[in-house]
């Protein structure tokens, strides 16, 4: 499937249907962005708190046991700020 | 050879309905279509109609389960008036985008208030706009005729879209008529078994009635439009299929003695018939009048209404809702709009009549007839004249 701001009406389906299963996953949410969330590994103690709150599950686990926010999902939401026991997480302008 | 027998329109349209062997009916009952409802609610408990009657609470749910049962694939009719048209409009919208091929009765009704239960057509300009095929029927068994060839109309892989059959209440709802219901094997030859395009099935799945953000919602709208307007070939071929079969045959815009007629008179609906006699009448006594009735409203038939027009001086249209402060009724607005690129158009002159079961006899088309000569001859044609007002 073509992305959304390239298919035409021509590219519909009857009724709009989409057929394709799954293919939320393709929108790209971090447009919304203003505010990145920033992780401090010298204060974060891995409990995965971000990850479990996280309302677009866009928080993953990094290889050394760290977690981060997959940028293309992540809305800057700050929840994941909010709930951090040991205040490892902050949030910081998006420069762009 | 089928025979005519006598019966209530409203019976007559639940035999289309039943012979169209339906899956699923839900509709809440509403003055003047009830009768089709509780008509169709008995050949289901009776076994005559293997069909899932749904009673609903509101004609909002009525609306909502007719686009659950049509969305799984189910053929689906409901029917409707006034209020209850209201109440489900927001679902109406929802049917057409979503490409549901529901058939629905409309037993035409003014809107409240004052509190009205009887027949003018306020309740289908409501949901002009809403993207529904929309045709009107004259007589029993023009309901009869349409609703069959409806289903086949709407379920058709190049059209998929919902249809409305205008049915004016109690003039036609309640009135026995002699009507030719059609065999079953008839209709089978006629009306194949549903087939959708896409279907609630969890072995396939889709997703339907989805979001769309301001990046795409233009192309649904196009992409809707064009749908319905390339619906009006399909429309006409169908009825022509119709009426081989049947003998019957519908015109999405119909005349009526309009060879060598300066003036002629637009209704839609049931009117066509009382007109016709008013024609028959002021021929007689030399009037060079004629009558034109516009079958399909949605989508407009522009081509044939052109055609209808040659040579043709001035219009009277009969309008049955009022648009408050507006141009004129919502038939001679549109009317006005279609003759607006033609050369040398004819002057049209509105009258507003017939609201709310108010009786319009063939008098009062010629005596219509008689006022718009005057208008035309003094050349105030703007705006509209609500006919037989006290003043």
């Amino acid at each position: 499937m073509k992305p959304v701001d390239q298919m035409t009406w021509k590219d519909l389906n009857i009724g709009c249907v989409i057929t394709e299963a799954g293919n939320a996953a393709q929108y790209k949410s971090g447009d919304w962005r203003s505010m990145r969330p920033v992780w401090d590994k010298d204060r974060c103690i891995q409990c995965g708190v971000c990850y479990i709150y996280c309302p677009d599950a866009a928080i993953y686990k990094t290889e050394d046991n760290y977690f981060e926010a997959d940028l293309y999902y992540c809305k800057g939401c700050g929840i994941c700020v909010k709930e951090c026991i040991t205040g490892a997480i902050r949030l910081v302008e998006e420069e762009e | 050879m089928p025979k005519r027998v006598g019966m209530e329109v409203s019976i007559g349209a639940s035999e289309a309905v039943r012979l169209a062997n339906v899956d699923a009916i839900a509709a809440y009952p509403i003055t003047p279509q009830t009768h089709i409802v509780e008509h169709l609610s008995e050949f289901v408990a009776n076994g005559e109609l293997d069909a899932e009657f749904i009673p609903v609470e509101s004609e909002h749910s009525a609306m909502s389960v007719c686009c659950g049962t049509s969305a799984a694939g189910a053929r689906t009719f409901t029917c409707t008036s006034s209020q209850g048209l209201a109440l489900m409009t927001e679902i109406v919208f929802i049917a057409s985008a979503m490409q549901l091929p529901i058939v629905m009765i409309l037993a035409n009704r003014s809107l409240s208030g004052p509190l009205s239960i009887w027949n003018d057509h306020t309740d289908v300009m409501l949901v002009r706009d809403c993207g529904w095929i929309q045709a009107f029927g004259e007589n029993g068994q023009e309901i009869f005729d349409l609703t069959l060839a409806a289903f086949k109309i709407a379920e058709d892989h190049r059209v998929v879209l919902p249809f409305m059959v205008n049915m004016d209440g109690f003039i036609l709802s309640h009135v026995i008529e002699p009507i030719e219901i059609l065999d079953q094997e008839t209709v089978d030859k006629f009306l194949p078994p549903f087939k959708p395009v896409y279907r609630l099935d969890p072995d396939n799945p889709v997703t339907m009635g989805a979001f769309a953000m301001p990046d795409l919602y233009t192309e649904t709208k196009k992409y809707q439009d064009e749908r319905l307007k390339a619906s009006l070939p399909v429309i006409e071929e169908i009825w022509k299929e119709y009426g081989d079969l049947t003998g019957r045959y519908y015109h999405p815009v119909e005349t009526y003695k309009a060879e060598g007629a300066k003036t002629l008179f637009i209704t839609m609906g049931s009117f066509g018939e009382t007109a016709s006699t008013a024609v028959d009448t002021m021929r007689e006594e030399g009037e060079a009048v004629g009558l034109c009735k516009i079958r399909l409203w949605r989508p407009f038939p522009y081509e044939a209404f052109w055609n209808a027009m040659k040579g043709v001086e001035n219009l009277i249209v009969i309008d049955r809702a009022t648009s408050y402060g507006g141009p004129g009724g919502p038939v001679a607005s549109e009317i006005r709009s279609a003759l607006y690129t033609m050369e040398n158009p004819p002057k049209v002159v509105d009258f507003i009549a017939g609201l709310a079961g108010r009786d319009v006899a063939p008098g009062d088309y010629k005596a219509m007839y008689k006022r718009a000569q005057e208008r035309i001859a003094s050349g105030d044609i703007a705006g509209y004249e609500i006919y037989g007002v006290r003043e």
